[in-house]
């Protein structure tokens, strides 16, 4: 499975690579990082969405999580990839416009990563 | 001896008229002086009445005054307190992240000591040694995000606190960072779809600088806020300098160690020949002209009622100005806005 991990702290890297070494060792997961939504889109468009999932951060400097979702499900509709937020505000207004904007799945920091695995033992 | 009877009737007139004259004369003397006593008496009294009316006054005003400091003390404190409102969501904000990461890294390394542990037990050095080596990289990384929230907890408390009015050698630039994320944080909390592009240039060259950190730490933020609310509410119609790109709501900070040339006759004091310069820009709508020369005026503000107490910038300046320093602003109406703090070394 190819998941794409949008943050603009850069140490999610390292963290997402220790929590899923196992899983990256074995070749179950492989992960592609980007630290904005910038950088989010324009690897959608060289690797022609080679993400099966995106787990995205909301609150970014320039484009926000939000406005990747969108921009996401609206251009790649066949089919577009999933699109997991991860995000420190939990509140029930991104909640729903997160939901509205077609999120598949909502989680707060800190990031309880068994919680994320079994999630993505249920989507493989 | 005056002889009566060779008195004839005319003398006899004269007499009388001359007698009567001058009763008449002591009597209007005499009115004339309990006249003059009595008016002079009204005026004794009317100034006594003055004088009670006065003192009554000026303790009327004395209370007034004291009830104005003690008004403008709390118009201080809840300035203070609304923009500290606007900081609880970024301070928020701000923690979630470095506690992810304090938490995650404990954890993973819990898992790797027990991998090292097997290790151990199958005598595999190799392995051994790089676990070892990712435990301690996380070790570092927990470290450094630890600070990272004492850093943030410690800003939020320095900021609630009344100002200690201590001078303190401070990092310019990082005071400088620590308020641009926190005001960013903040106002993205309350409006989601507030978006800009943050620019940063320090000086490394600055070293620490003796000021007061809260204080001008209230300055960076209220200039930091203003900035932010200028880009937000630039017309969706203004375009950048092309004219043809669509508008990129930009908000700059930088800092300038500034030294002023060798033979400088008008610095007298030996230590005054650095000065800092902290700019913070704004591409947003500009200030226009008819309000520029009001808007470091106490309560001066162009936000809608309730939404701005008009003392940001007052006391930003009255805060600059008791550091010694100067606090300008240049702009272009629809182009930016630019405040430019200057503060001796």
């Amino acid at each position: 499975m190819n998941i794409l991990v949008v943050d603009d702290e850069k140490d999610v890297q390292i963290l997402f690579e220790q929590r899923f070494r196992k899983e990256i060792k074995c070749g179950e997961i492989k992960f592609a990082f980007a630290f904005s939504g910038e950088e989010a889109l324009q690897y959608l468009n060289d690797y022609n969405h080679g993400a099966v999932l995106i787990l995205s951060d909301i609150n970014m400097p320039g484009m926000s999580g939000l406005e990747l979702l969108r921009h996401i499900k609206e251009k790649y509709n066949a089919p577009p990839p999933l699109v997991m937020m991860i995000t420190a505000y939990g509140d029930a207004e991104n909640y729903n416009t997160a939901m509205r904007l077609g999120a598949d799945d909502f989680l707060t920091k800190p990031v309880e990563f068994n919680i994320l695995k079994e999630k993505l033992k249920a989507i493989q | 001896m005056i002889n009566l009877a060779s008195l004839n009737s005319s003398d006899v007139i004269v007499f009388t008229l001359a007698g009567m004259l001058i009763i008449i004369l002591l009597f209007g003397f005499i009115m004339y002086f309990l006249f003059t006593y009595r008016h002079k008496q009204r005026d004794f009294n009317l100034l006594q009445i003055q004088k009670d009316e006065i003192g009554t006054q000026k303790q009327l005003l004395e209370k007034t005054l004291i009830d104005l400091k003690s008004a403008q003390a709390q118009l201080i404190q809840s300035e203070k307190l609304a923009s500290l409102g606007q900081l609880t969501a970024g301070i928020a904000h701000e923690i979630q992240n470095p506690l992810n990461f304090v938490n995650n890294f404990s954890e993973v390394n819990k898992e790797l000591i027990d991998e090292m542990q097997v290790a151990i037990d199958t005598g595999n050095i190799s392995d051994i040694k790089a676990i070892s080596n990712d435990i301690k990289e996380n070790q570092e990384k927990i470290n450094q995000h630890g600070k990272r929230a004492d850093a943030i907890v410690k800003g939020m408390l320095q900021h609630s606190r009344t100002s200690t009015g201590v001078y303190e050698p401070t990092d310019i630039n990082a005071l400088a960072d620590e308020f641009l994320r926190l005001a960013y944080h903040g106002l993205r909390a309350k409006d989601k779809s507030f978006n800009v592009i943050m620019k940063t240039d320090f000086d490394k060259s600055i070293g620490k600088v003796n000021i007061i950190p809260q204080d001008i730490g209230r300055v960076f933020l209220n200039l930091i806020t203003n900035a932010f609310y200028a880009v937000s509410s630039a017309p969706s119609t203004s375009k950048s300098p092309k004219g043809d790109l669509p508008y990129v709501p930009t908000v700059s900070i930088t800092t300038k160690l500034i030294k002023s040339p060798l033979g400088d006759l008008g610095a007298k004091r030996s230590t005054g020949t650095e000065t800092v310069e902290i700019s913070i820009r704004d591409n947003g709508s500009g200030i226009p002209k008819d309000i520029l020369d009001k808007i470091f005026q106490p309560f001066f503000t162009t936000k809608p009622t309730g939404q701005g107490t008009g003392l940001g910038l007052s006391l930003s300046y009255d805060i600059i100005k008791a550091h010694g320093g100067e606090l300008k602003v240049e702009t272009k109406e629809g182009e930016y806005a630019e405040f430019i703090i200057t503060l001796p070394v």
